[in-house]
């Protein structure tokens, strides 16, 4: 490709149009290939709109099973000492897995 | 009006205080529920916060007969008490294809009280479906020490309950139970009345205790949630039996030794 063609205002460029899919998973323990106990979805193309109290089955059994239908894992919860004083407390849930899937807008969708 | 009041047995409170919420069944008259629909719609008029119950509704109104039905009567004195203070109420509506559920939350602020809590009595004129969005609670999760929407992440977790529901339906929930209401995807308008009631007495004994030592008292308490984390599931277990101490006044009641083995100091010196 020569810099001519490059900026060459006649010439139409198709460029993939992507968004990114975030799937959380709350797990049994901290183990990555325990079960799932909580589930949440946001969906950046728009087509699905996730909300509180919309399903009853987890999109998947364990954390591991999200991995190998394709969805990449960028956080996990750190594992963090209870406060001294309150080692009996409860509160938010521990073990929190985010996920995300880069998708084409045009693209069919599975899983999700 | 029948001005019983059937108060909880023991094993009715003991699932309370395992699952933060008492669910009772169309125990509402369909003459009051069909009256219901139109006063809802309406509007009630509301008390200050904090008004006594027995000044709180005029006799004879709507709302003074639903809280004289028996069974949400008694069920009203054995979790709070005789004349709990009214701290607010509200009607829900949610119209017909209504874009989004509220984010998951607990009502009011962050509240850790461990010997007193205030119940919502959540009435439902109206048979609920699935498809009308009723309430979405979270069995077991009013012990969680979180403040009002910082849970609106969470979108749904194994055994939540997704409330379907007889007309004349109350439910009873503790303070700090997580709920939303969910989307309602019906064509029908769907209306809730909530009453928030505090305590003005020691939240002890207060309900039928003749049942205290019935096996099936310690079965509710020691009940699982799918949702639950394997570690804090048992220290949820610990929480409810501060909680039962609390209530029962028993110090020394324990749950599979949970509480007993972690306080375990001895002071006495080898003789």
């Amino acid at each position: 490709m020569t810099a001519e063609s490059l900026t060459d205002p006649s010439r139409t460029v198709s460029v993939p149009l992507l968004r990114q899919q975030v799937l959380v998973l709350y797990l049994l323990n901290s183990a990555l290939d325990s079960c799932v106990v909580g589930w949440s979805r946001y969906d950046g193309t728009g087509r699905t709109v996730p909300t509180t109290g919309d399903s009853e089955e987890p999109p998947y059994q364990t954390g591991l099973d999200a991995l190998k239908d394709g969805w990449r894992l960028i956080q996990a919860s750190q594992l963090i000492p209870p406060y001294p004083g309150h080692e009996y407390d409860v509160s938010f849930l521990k073990h929190e897995f985010f996920f995300e899937r880069i998708v084409h807008v045009d693209q069919e969708m599975t899983g999700f | 009006m029948d001005n019983r009041q059937i108060l909880l047995s023991s094993v009715q409170m003991a699932r309370f205080v395992a699952h933060g919420s008492l669910r009772l069944d169309a125990v509402v008259p369909q003459d009051m529920n069909t009256e219901a629909l139109a006063v809802l719609a309406q509007g009630v008029p509301s008390p200050r916060h904090g008004t006594p119950l027995s000044k709180a509704y005029a006799p004879g109104s709507f709302t003074a007969r639903l809280l004289e039905v028996p069974q949400v009567a008694g069920a009203l004195r054995s979790l709070v008490g005789p004349e709990p203070l009214v701290d607010h109420h509200a009607v829900h509506v949610r119209e017909p294809r209504d874009k989004d559920a509220q984010a998951l939350h607990a009502d009011a602020i962050i509240d850790v009280r461990p010997d007193a809590f205030d119940v919502q009595l959540m009435y439902y004129p109206q048979t609920v479906t699935l498809e009308m969005g009723g309430t979405l609670s979270v069995p077991g999760s009013h012990l969680r020490r979180i403040n009002e929407s910082d849970t609106g992440r969470y979108q749904n977790l194994r055994g939540q309950n997704r409330l379907v529901c007889p007309a004349g339906t109350v439910v009873f929930v503790h303070h700090g139970i997580w709920h939303s209401a969910r989307r309602n995807d019906s064509d029908t308008t769907r209306y809730m009345f909530k009453i928030r009631f505090n305590p003005t007495v020691r939240q002890q004994r207060l309900w039928d205790t003749s049942d205290l030592h019935d096996p099936r008292v310690i079965a509710e308490l020691d009940t699982m949630f799918p949702w639950y984390e394997q570690a804090a599931g048992r220290l949820e277990r610990y929480n409810r039996t501060l909680l039962w101490r609390a209530l029962t006044g028993d110090p020394d009641f324990d749950l599979d030794y949970w509480v007993t083995r972690v306080t375990n100091r001895p002071q006495e010196a080898t003789a």
